[in-house]
């Protein structure tokens, strides 16, 4: 059998509808040689902390256009916590203001990425981050 | 030991975690697995095959949600493929399963089949056991979209579902041998688009030519995402479980899965202690004589069998 691989949930939490970035990034990630779950469009933080949960993930990815993030990033973390689980990492990606980034950052995200990212800039922090 | 404990106890994490460990680290994982075993062969195993884009995903999530009605508590292993070039993957089973996810009946794995060929991964047949022993009554293992020759979930699961659609052949198609040979039920999926009369038609005449067999497959005909068929696709998956009961090819189904079994964990084990001479050098200097026409490959491979038996009984494998 193989060793380790990294796997990977992309998960879109609340109501935009709108998954291109979300799939730009996964397949961006799988073409990294991980493994990616994706999940599809309006997933409640239940729903996405369960997935995480069944699929045994090393990191959350969020994807967020719609403006809710400062409530649903959160939710997810609080959620993480109250499964007892620490060793998930959680980034966030999507249409996020600079000023909102330090408050989701102290909630316990690793790491927001905004428009415009450079796809090798996240893998090069996932490959760091998980190990 | 602590993992099984919890694993019987219904702890959904541990399970998701041995899962993981049985990918990664199969030689680990045995040990706990040894202690698993005898907590398992409770559970019903169906197989959904078919081509890409057939609808096996949308068939398992609307059957989930009629037997979870029933009360039963259901284990899904959803495999999609792996990248030959860069050993990554994308699985994306649970797009179609989405009211699923917080049903805690309800326990979803995808999975990538990490190189291995035959529509299902390595870690299947364990997986099944995990989900098994986690307490699940029914798991359904959703293949690979296949094309012709994936036939291995035969050999795994109780009864083997096979999805088909209109439109992807002749009638020459359906009388090749590999695929359609290993359906107990067959679905037409997607029935509302043209051409799925005269695929019924095709098919039923097929499975008349299998005079020899006690079981006559049905033929069925489901449009999964409006929920058309698939309660009756259920009443005949329990008509099939019944009929294996009943005539004792439940049994001799399992022989053939344990056989398997068996044989994959075999070839597993022989492939790594052949992997250790692979990476010390020793399959070089084979090479260069067998290219230098110094010997022959089957006299050398001969050797390298009697070599590595040796090695393999004296415990470790040394470099010669």
């Amino acid at each position: 059998m193989e060793g380790k691989k990294i796997r990977i949930l992309i998960a879109k939490p609340g109501l935009d509808g709108h998954d291109r970035g979300a799939k730009v990034v996964a397949r961006a990630l799988r073409d990294a040689g991980m493994e990616v779950i994706y999940t599809g469009l309006r997933q409640t933080p239940e729903q996405i902390v369960e997935t995480a949960i069944q699929e045994d993930v090393d990191v959350i990815g969020l994807s967020i256009l719609s403006g809710a993030h400062t409530h649903l990033f959160p939710k997810v973390m609080e959620l993480l916590k109250e499964n007892d689980i620490k060793d998930i990492i959680v980034m966030g990606g999507g249409v996020i203001p600079e000023e909102d980034i330090p408050e989701l950052k102290k909630a316990g995200i690793a790491e927001i990425f905004t428009p415009g990212t450079d796809t090798r800039d996240i893998i090069k922090f996932i490959k760091e981050k998980v190990r | 030991m602590e993992i099984v404990e919890k694993i019987i106890n219904g702890d959904r994490r541990a399970a998701a975690k041995l899962i993981t460990l049985v990918e990664n680290n199969f030689s680990q994982a045995q040990e706990i697995l040894k202690k698993l075993y005898n907590y398992t062969g409770k559970a019903l195993v169906i197989g959904l095959t078919g081509p890409p884009g057939s609808g096996k995903s949308t068939v398992t999530d609307k059957i989930t949600k009629i037997l979870r009605g029933q009360g039963k508590t259901v284990g899904i292993i959803a495999i999609d493929p792996t990248s030959p070039f860069t050993g990554g993957a994308l699985l994306g089973d649970r797009i179609r399963m989405q009211d699923l996810s917080l049903d805690k009946g309800v326990f979803i794995r995808s999975m990538s089949t990490r190189g291995h060929l035959g529509g299902l991964s390595q870690a299947t047949q364990a997986t099944v056991k995990i989900l098994d022993a986690l307490g699940k009554d029914i798991i359904f293992i959703e293949t690979v979209g296949v094309g012709q020759s994936e036939v291995d979930i035969v050999k795994v699961a109780d009864t083997v579902v096979l999805i088909s659609m209109p439109g992807m052949g002749d009638d020459v198609q359906i009388i090749k041998a590999g695929i359609m040979e290993i359906g107990d039920i067959f679905v037409i999926n997607k029935a509302d688009k043209e051409g799925c009369e005269r695929l019924a038609t095709e098919i039923g005449m097929m499975l008349d030519l299998n005079q020899n067999k006690k079981w006559h497959p049905p033929v069925l005909k489901t449009i999964a995402t409006d929920n058309v068929g698939i309660k009756k696709l259920l009443e005949e998956i329990d008509r099939h479980i019944s009929y294996l009961k009943e005539s004792g090819e439940l049994e001799q189904r399992r022989r053939e899965s344990a056989k398997k079994e068996i044989f994959d964990l075999i070839q597993e084990q022989w492939k790594e202690t052949l992997s250790t001479f692979i990476d010390n050098g020793f399959l070089n200097k084979i090479v260069t004589k067998i290219v230098n026409r110094e010997e022959d490959p089957y006299t050398a491979v001969e050797k390298l069998s009697n070599v590595l038996v040796h090695s393999y009984t004296q415990g470790g494998v040394k470099n010669d």
